[in-house]
């Protein structure tokens, strides 16, 4: 590509120098605080799969954005709606406050769900209780009330509802946990109020914490259920079904004979979420957003939990060993099959993607735990992260980060955007990951782009099957001819004409 | 017509805000201003002496019926009272739901859009309690009112609350152009109770308006809806609000920006008048008293 940096090891202490000199005094003293290189460290020991021990986590997290910046975080709602309570199909979720939080947030996240919309399934539908002047003046409480009512009417076959917060219900005072109690009395149905308003906390994580406890106060122990575990049944917690990854995560964990009776919350049921306390093991994916409540089981019903990866090949079989661990021998050796049955796969995806994007360099910008997970899928085909970031991670999460990028990685914490901007000019990688914000001004740098919270509408990307479509897309993004025109013509050398 | 006129009751609750502003105005009509109250207030407490009975239709309550502001006319919501004065509630919530400052706002917003300040020398807002949050403040915010009378007495709580007002009329001062018009003291009968007003006036370094005898006939003119300029026009009490009016009448431009003091600074001030005992003679009290016992 034309326009690349061939220049030797970039040193990025001194970019992160560059990039800061831009700010006034204070914001400089504040953001140089956020960004920084993966430092060795000695004293950790290599990560069993990756065999990377680097130091991460000493950039500071989780603190409130600098006023005057581009952030691209989002709010406690978006945290709690957009992310945990939007997806589980048979609620209704309603937005509960003026209508603009609920209309813009509206379908974002590309949930998959098995259903019929309207009649069982809910997700790509929104629901608002429309707040006008006089709902603030007076109160609104009693137009919720209305509302259930009338999804009660309108949708018999809802299990249930969950009150999502915006701002203005927090400012008011309303009673949102009244309401729940009356109607659950009411009509007989799962009532759940979440206080997840906007302006509560530095980030859509604070978000998925509130929604988490909102689960535990609201959902466990309120229904009587027959339901007995059997030795196999598993939780697949913190995957929302993007573009269909959680199925393609449950079937590997079918076909090594484990039994998924709970994903949350993509494709999920209330009853999933009820009955997940009695199931034999919790297993997180999304460990930022949900791990407030494996904690919780964990302690109150003693079920245990445990992180895995399925993004690339190496992690998924390192995971899925790792579960099957916590079984029995026949798991163990049906884990072994089902590795031995998608190596075929894999070789087949390697031999074909692998030349075409081995050596090429990447940056990453995203939420929750892809940060980390999806590097070793770019590490399969032979890239190379360049730097990664994270929106709203906390100190665990870069904790967790030294497991997965080497040693003078360029790290970037709620990243504004003149930073990732000016980092990406400079840096100038092969592809960037990062949202639809991003997209645009990245690819009119002539820098390939793929969005990684949407996966740009493809997907699914876990597992055997989704690690395929991975590569065949990050190969489109990558060696699409259009970035051989991307130099003007008659910027170039004039052809030898008058020569003639 | 004369350039309008904005101005603003404020005081602790209870103080006689409404009591004191309808009498005032009650006079003021009678030297031939014409003159709109705006009640701030969700009780809606503020027209009553001048209408005779309680407004039942204040903006809030008849916007939630009819859906919001914009379908409301203004004739809906202005009453014509004692000898034209017009008369406008805010109106709000019951107590503890809902946001009575978003309603103020929103009320005053529709009075002035739909022309209830044309016609008009006076508009005086009469706010509740304290400036408890933004809403409560518009009246000094925005170019409302030009001069805020603070009611207030010899007792400490009023004082502190006549101090704190202040506070809040310094902050939008500068940038509004409010100013503090002056002490209007009623009566409680308390200790030295003129000369503490006028010394918080002193340092508050604005004027002591009036201070307004204490008398049981407003109670009479009170139980009957009444202002006891129209209850009592002959009786002395009457006398002291065409007093106290004509001072407002007089005050016109000549409010200030106010020079609220520390908390220690009342307290202090308070010591010195005798009226809040020092650490030290409250332990002797004390110790005396048991001492006696």
């Amino acid at each position: 590509m034309a326009k690349d940096n061939v220049s030797g090891t970039p040193d990025y202490e001194a970019l992160i120098e560059e990039v800061l000199s831009a700010y006034p005094e204070k914001s400089k003293k504040k953001r140089a605080k956020h960004l920084g290189v993966a430092q060795a460290d000695p004293e950790g020991a290599p990560d069993a799969v990756t065999g990377i021990a680097s130091k991460c986590d000493t950039v500071k997290s989780n603190i409130k954005s600098i006023p005057g910046v581009m952030t691209i975080r989002g709010c406690a709602y978006a945290g709690s709606k957009g992310v945990v309570w939007g997806p589980i199909k048979d609620m209704v979720h309603i937005s509960h406050g003026p209508v603009g939080c609920g209309q813009y947030s509206w379908s974002q996240r590309r949930n998959y769900y098995t259903g019929t919309t309207g009649i069982d399934s809910f997700v790509t539908m929104q629901f608002t209780t429309d707040f006008q002047e006089k709902d603030i003046v007076f109160g609104g409480d009693k137009k919720l009330e209305k509302t259930i009512d009338e999804i009660n009417t309108l949708f018999p076959l809802a299990n249930g509802v969950s009150i999502q917060s915006e701002c203005p219900i927090g400012l008011i005072g309303d009673d949102i946990g009244a309401v729940a109690k009356k109607k659950n009395k009411d009509i007989g149905k799962t009532i759940v109020p979440v206080r997840c308003e906007g302006f509560r906390g530095v980030s859509q994580s604070l978000g998925h914490h509130i929604a988490n406890d909102a689960v535990r106060d609201w959902v466990f122990d309120k229904k009587e259920t027959d339901y007995v575990a059997g030795p196999y049944d598993v939780n697949v917690i913190g995957d929302y079904n993007i573009g269909g990854d959680a199925w393609a995560s449950r079937r590997l964990l079918e076909e090594m004979g484990l039994n998924v009776v709970g994903n949350w919350s993509g494709d999920a049921t209330l009853a999933e979420i009820e009955r997940a306390p009695k199931a034999k093991i919790n297993l997180i994916h999304c460990y930022r957003s949900m791990s407030y409540i494996c904690r919780h089981m964990e302690e109150t019903y003693g079920v245990p939990w445990m992180e895995y990866n399925f993004f690339g090949p190496s992690q998924i079989a390192a995971s899925l060993r790792a579960i099957a661990a916590r079984f029995d021998e026949t798991i163990q050796a049906r884990a072994e099959e089902v590795i031995a049955k998608y190596q075929p796969l894999v070789d087949a995806v390697l031999a074909k993607y692998k030349p075409r994007l081995e050596g090429k360099t990447v940056m990453l910008y995203v939420g929750g735990l892809r940060p980390r997970h999806v590097v070793t899928a770019y590490d399969d085909l032979g890239m190379v992260i360049a730097g990664t970031g994270y929106e709203f991670a906390h100190n665990d999460d870069y904790k967790r980060t030294g497991h997965y990028v080497k040693e003078g990685t360029l790290i970037y914490d709620d990243v504004t955007g003149y930073e990732l901007e000016r980092f990406i000019e400079k840096v100038r990688p092969d592809l960037v990951g990062s949202g639809i914000k991003e997209k645009y001004p990245v690819q009119k740098m002539g820098i390939p782009f793929r969005q990684m919270h949407s996966w740009d509408y493809s997907g699914p990307y876990h597992g055997y099957d989704g690690f395929a479509i991975f590569a065949r897309d990050m190969d489109m993004a990558i060696n699409n001819p259009v970035w051989g025109l991307f130099d003007a013509p008659w910027e170039t050398a004039a052809p030898a004409i008058a020569a003639e | 017509m004369s350039k309008l006129r904005q101005i603003a009751f404020y005081g602790k609750g209870g103080i006689g805000k409404s009591t004191t502003s309808q009498n005032t105005l009650a006079a003021l009509v009678e030297m031939g201003q014409k003159i709109l109250i705006v009640g701030c207030d969700p009780k809606a407490d503020s027209t009553r002496l001048i209408l005779n009975t309680k407004l039942q239709d204040t903006v809030l309550h008849l916007a939630a019926e009819a859906g919001s502001v914009e379908d409301l006319e203004l004739e809906d919501v202005m009453k014509i009272g004692y000898k034209g004065i017009k008369c406008t509630e805010a109106g709000g919530p019951e107590p503890g739901v809902g946001c009575a400052g978003r309603g103020v706002i929103t009320a005053i917003n529709f009075l002035e859009e739909n022309g209830a300040y044309e016609d008009v020398d006076y508009v005086s807002y009469d706010v509740l309690g304290d400036v408890v949050c933004g809403g409560f403040a518009m009246p000094i915010r925005e170019n409302k009112a030009q001069e805020i009378y603070i009611v207030m007495s010899g007792e400490m709580m009023a004082l502190y609350a006549a101090n704190n007002i202040a506070k809040g009329i310094l902050k939008y001062a500068n940038s509004g152009g409010v100013r503090l018009g002056g002490l209007i003291c009623n009566e409680r009968q308390t200790d030295r109770e003129l000369e503490l007003a006028e010394a918080l006036a002193a340092r508050l370094g604005c004027k002591m308006i009036h201070f307004v005898p204490r008398d049981n006939i407003v109670q009479h003119a009170e139980l009957r809806r009444e202002t006891v300029i129209q209850y009592a026009p002959e009786s002395k009490q009457a006398e002291e609000y065409r007093e106290l009016a004509r001072k407002i009448h007089a005050n016109s431009g000549q409010g200030v920006i106010p020079t609220p003091i520390t908390m220690e600074e009342l307290e202090q001030m308070l010591m010195d008048f005798g009226i809040m005992q020092t650490e030290e003679d409250r332990l002797a009290a004390i110790a005396a008293a048991a001492a006696g016992a």
